[in-house]
């Protein structure tokens, strides 16, 4: 996308949290939501003569996104300290990757797009500090309070190449992104609680040059929608700047969710130099040829091919396959339903999933784990339509109350009556009795033209129906008017 | 026979008590203590507990372990479950650590009885013990000049007779040099060989901890104890170590000892020094080795190396006291004034030298020249030492170029106390080990120690050099 002549360049760092059952250097349950300072240990707090101890399990996440994002991991991965001082970070140095990453040169499909990431890096977590009085700004705050309950959780940095060219883009690869991470089971990524952090590098330059502008980076946006209006925020302000014969400054900008904008964040004092050096508590990272092996056979099917194998074999469309995909546990939900479908095509479970089941969860809320619909019952109101028990418009209430309350759609059904007539001789006897007592009617329909007969017909349908408190079946009434009329 | 193995097996036979070991001990230190200053803190009461339950221990028919009933001392940089813990600096004011480093484990599940914690240069910084925020350390040898450091309390608490064993750490030579100013053996095992946990961090990739003992097999009967693999330390050897016990009286008939030009003729090695290492090389000769010169070429430019990259790795690992979670604070208006406020009055002006001079060789546009280089050095310096050990079993150099030195003496001089680690910075700088043996005495009666080297993980070897050197010292 082109704005007034100038193009966007974007890059991403996306700082996920890795869900293992650990912290990254300790035995500290890695969890969220504790009492303040109740998961630490000397070693997460840096007490003196502490010392790291990697966890395995996070190499094994790292070579399982290897495997699924096509990384080359090296024979040989180094820690390195970040050195600076902040009261949340323990240890005041971060330990971290700098020069040799676990993971080079992935990259993943974004819409037949390929986006390049030119690394994924394993580092530690620091702790949390809340400014009290002062609202909270640390300015003005009276005291702050630490909690270290983070401190030493594992994170794995991602980041792409400038390889991204608009906000919709940079959308799509996040999510496609949290969709790979989530498939293997290796994060929880939720932008809202801060398991997954994304900072965007944006710059802006003159459709058809290469050079790349002067990149600014912006922080703190916490859903993907303020990541879109971000950087569109930002590209707009470079272009505008650069109109006006401004020339962009190399900062770090802060999104403002309230105001919808940018703000150049207080430059520190001179600028800063983190001192890497080779962690020598730590031995390099080494993945034996059996871990790599374990962690291939470990990825699942990935959103990609999960999508297109929903295309292919339900019939559903793109937009609906992402749907499912991308809700948690909603393709999973559908799967179940249609392995349980006696009656009913795969299509109208996945209608149904992405139409009224996706409709409720986002009116209230709630996760697909938590309906009180099992799959099974999903099936069983697809194969009722399908039967033509119960027609189209009576299904959706019925799954309605499937939704609000532990039912099924069969004694839904049943205690409300619904079941469609489709007994033909009790429907033609109906039609008789309805063509009878509107004798005017069908003598206006066979002498009408086109548009007279089809008002009339319509009229003598909905006789019909009305007769049958709406419950005759509609393929079969409409078969016996033709008839009757013809 | 040796002090500490022969207390070991008097308490484990039931011939003798803890307590009554203990107490002897704690007699000595009442009477010399106060003009050694060895200790930051005597731990008389926790000590006598300790002993009792080794002597329980026996009464019951069990079997406290291969330290049983010995008293040891502690380097005041290993951490202490609630016991404070302070390298001798400002800074820890108060702090009690909640564990024990691994080495305190393993000698107290061995039946040792922790005697106290001793003096030390501020975080281990030093080569004289006058650099501790407590006071100076005298060598008990003679109470006007230096123990060596940094690790002096420990080699003097060993001198002066107030505990058999000791603990210290070496990250240049902080073993071997007080060892070999006190009279005392010290060894600075290979590195990874003895776990780094609950060591208080100089420089990572060269501290060491390891045994001061009045004898060889007493430093054999220690290192024993506490070497081997911990899974809290990643930099900690996974193989298991042999005893060195059983093979140290095994001679050195047919070994081949190589004598380090560049360390023998270094900079500032005093006649005296030089003597003894020629005599414990005739006295080797004697016992059957080969015993040839040498050149390790590269060992010159240790030094230079060593002096940049210890400072950078403390400079980082010296960065977390901050006032914010321990120790000292000196309240500020805001975070960075209370931290620079809590470094400035918890610091003495060698770690803070030192500090300075880490985070300039790290600095962005110095790195390469001064860190990186530091560092193909120290891969010279191995590769030299490993061509020497194609041709030789151990080598031999002084451990320190002079006797124990006047207290002052050097004090207002970095380079000249710098220098008292020029022979023993290579090893560390290798990974290797070595160690300090008494041999013989120079100017006015004091201690001379010649220093032996061994490839990483050849400490059975080096045992044997030891053993056969003291026997032969008198």
């Amino acid at each position: 996308m082109t704005t007034s002549g100038y193009e966007a360049v974007i890059g991403l760092e996306a700082h996920v949290e890795l869900a293992t059952a650990t912290k990254l250097f300790c035995g500290c349950p890695n969890e969220f939501g504790a009492a303040p300072n109740t998961h630490v240990c000397p070693v997460c707090l840096g007490l003196p003569g502490s010392l790291p101890v990697l966890n395995r399990a996070v190499v094994e996440y790292a070579l399982r996104f290897a495997a699924a994002l096509g990384f080359r991991v090296p024979d040989e991965s180094i820690f390195a300290r970040k050195n600076y001082f902040y009261p949340d970070m323990p240890k005041d140095y971060q330990i971290s990757q700098y020069e040799e990453p676990i993971l080079v040169d992935g990259s993943i499909e974004v819409d037949g797009v390929h986006i390049g990431i030119e690394r994924a890096h394993l580092e530690e977590d620091t702790g949390k500090t809340t400014h009290m009085g002062g609202g909270g700004r640390i300015h003005e705050a009276d005291y702050s309070l630490v909690d270290y309950n983070r401190a030493g959780v594992p994170l794995m940095e991602i980041v792409s190449r400038p390889d991204i060219r608009t906000a919709e883009q940079a959308r799509a690869y996040v999510s496609e992104l949290r969709g790979v991470l989530k498939a293997l089971g290796v994060s929880d990524v939720k932008m809202e609680e801060g398991s997954m952090r994304v900072d965007a590098n944006v710059s802006v330059r003159p459709v058809g040059t290469e050079a790349f502008g002067t990149k600014v980076e912006i922080k703190n946006m916490n859903s993907l929608r303020s990541l879109g209006r971000a950087i569109d925020f930002e590209i707009e302000r470079q272009i505008a700047a650069l109109e006006a014969g401004e020339r962009i400054v190399q900062e770090t900008r802060h999104w403002d969710e309230a105001d919808g904008r940018t703000h150049g964040m207080r430059t520190k004092e001179g600028s800063s130099d983190y001192r890497y050096f080779p962690e020598p508590d730590l031995v390099p990272v080494a993945p034996s040829g059996e871990m790599r092996a374990a962690a291939a056979a470990a990825v699942p099917e990935l959103p990609a091919a999960r999508r297109a194998r929903l295309v292919a074999d339900w019939g559903v469309s793109e937009a609906d396959a992402r749907v499912l995909v991308d809700v948690d546990g909603l393709a999973d939900f559908a799967a179940a339903a249609v392995d349980a479908l006696r009656d009913g095509a795969a299509r109208d479970v996945a209608n149904w999933c992405t139409g009224d089941v996706m409709a409720h969860l986002n009116e209230t809320g709630l996760s697909i784990e938590v309906l009180p619909l099992a799959p099974d019952g999903l099936a069983e109101l697809v194969g009722l339509v399908a039967a033509g028990t119960i027609s189209r418009n009576q299904a959706k209430d019925v799954l309605a109350e499937c939704l609000r309350a532990p039912t099924r759609p069969a004694q839904v059904v049943a205690e409300r009556g619904l079941e469609q007539v489709s007994d033909t001789g009790a429907l033609a006897a109906v039609v008789d009795e309805v063509l009878a007592a509107n004798a005017d009617a069908v003598a206006e329909y066979r002498s009408g033209d086109d548009k007279a007969k089809k008002k009339k017909r319509g009229f003598l349908m909905g006789e019909c129906m009305k007769a049958l408190r709406g419950q005759g079946n509609p393929q079969l009434l409409n078969a016996l008017l033709d008839e009757r009329l013809a | 026979m040796s002090a500490a193995t022969e207390i070991a097996a008097a308490v484990r036979a039931g011939r003798r008590t803890a307590r009554d070991v203990l107490e002897e001990h704690l007699a000595r230190i009442d009477a010399r203590e106060s003009e050694v200053h060895a200790f930051n803190l005597v731990l008389a009461d926790e000590a006598r507990a300790a002993a009792d339950a080794v002597d329980a221990l026996v009464a019951s028919g069990a079997d406290p372990g291969p330290l049983a009933g010995v008293p040891v001392a502690l380097k005041d940089n290993l951490c202490t479950r609630g016991v404070p813990t302070t390298c001798s600096s400002r800074i820890l004011a108060g702090w009690r650590p909640p564990y024990d480093a691994t080495v305190v484990q393993r000698v107290v599940a061995a039946g040792g009885v922790v005697a106290g914690k001793t003096n030390l240069d501020e975080f281990a910084m030093g080569s004289s013990t006058e650099n501790s925020a407590f006071g100076p350390t005298r060598n008990p040898r003679d109470v006007s000049r230096v123990p060596g450091g940094s690790s002096g309390g420990s080699a003097a608490a060993v001198a002066a007779g107030f505990a058999p064993l000791a603990l210290g750490s070496d990250t240049g030579g902080s073993i071997r040099q007080p060892a070999a100013l006190c009279g005392t053996v010290g060894v600075k095992p290979t590195y990874g060989a003895v776990s780094r946990y609950g060591l208080v961090a100089f420089a990572s990739s060269l501290d060491q901890i390891g045994p001061f003992a009045g004898s060889v097999a007493d430093a054999a009967l220690l290192l024993d104890v506490i070497a081997g693999p911990d899974p809290l330390d990643s930099t900690s050897s996974p193989r298991v170590p042999a005893a060195l016990g059983p093979g140290l009286r095994d001679g050195v008939a047919g070994l081949r000892v190589g004598l380090i030009d560049e360390l023998v003729d270094a900079e500032g090695v005093e006649p005296e020094v030089r003597d003894a290492v020629s005599r414990a090389a005739a006295a080797l000769e004697a016992a059957g080795a080969t015993v040839e010169r040498v050149s390790v070429p590269s060992v010159v430019y240790g030094l230079s190396a060593y002096y940049l990259i210890a400072p950078a790795e403390a400079s980082s690992n010296l960065a977390r006291y901050d006032g914010v979670r321990y120790g000292l604070r000196v309240d500020g208006d805001d975070v960075a004034t209370m931290n620079a406020r809590t470094r400035d009055v918890g610091f003495g002006p060698e770690v803070k030298r030192r500090i300075m001079l880490g985070t300039y060789a790290l600095s962005a546009g110095y790195y390469d020249a001064y860190y990186g280089k530091a560092q193909r050095v120290r891969t010279l310096i191995t590769r030299d030492f490993a061509r020497a050990y194609e041709r030789f079993d151990a080598l031999l150099s002084p451990t320190s170029p002079t006797v124990a030195f006047p207290l002052g003496a050097k004090a207002d001089n970095p380079l000249a106390m710098y220098l008292s680690d020029v022979c023993t910075i290579p090893t560390n700088l290798a990974g290797h080990a070595a160690a300090s043996v008494p041999f013989g005495t120079g100017r006015d009666g004091l201690p001379v120690g010649v220093q032996v080297l061994v490839d990483a993980e050849q400490e059975p070897t080096m045992f044997r050099v030891m053993q056969a050197l003291e026997e032969r010292a008198s």
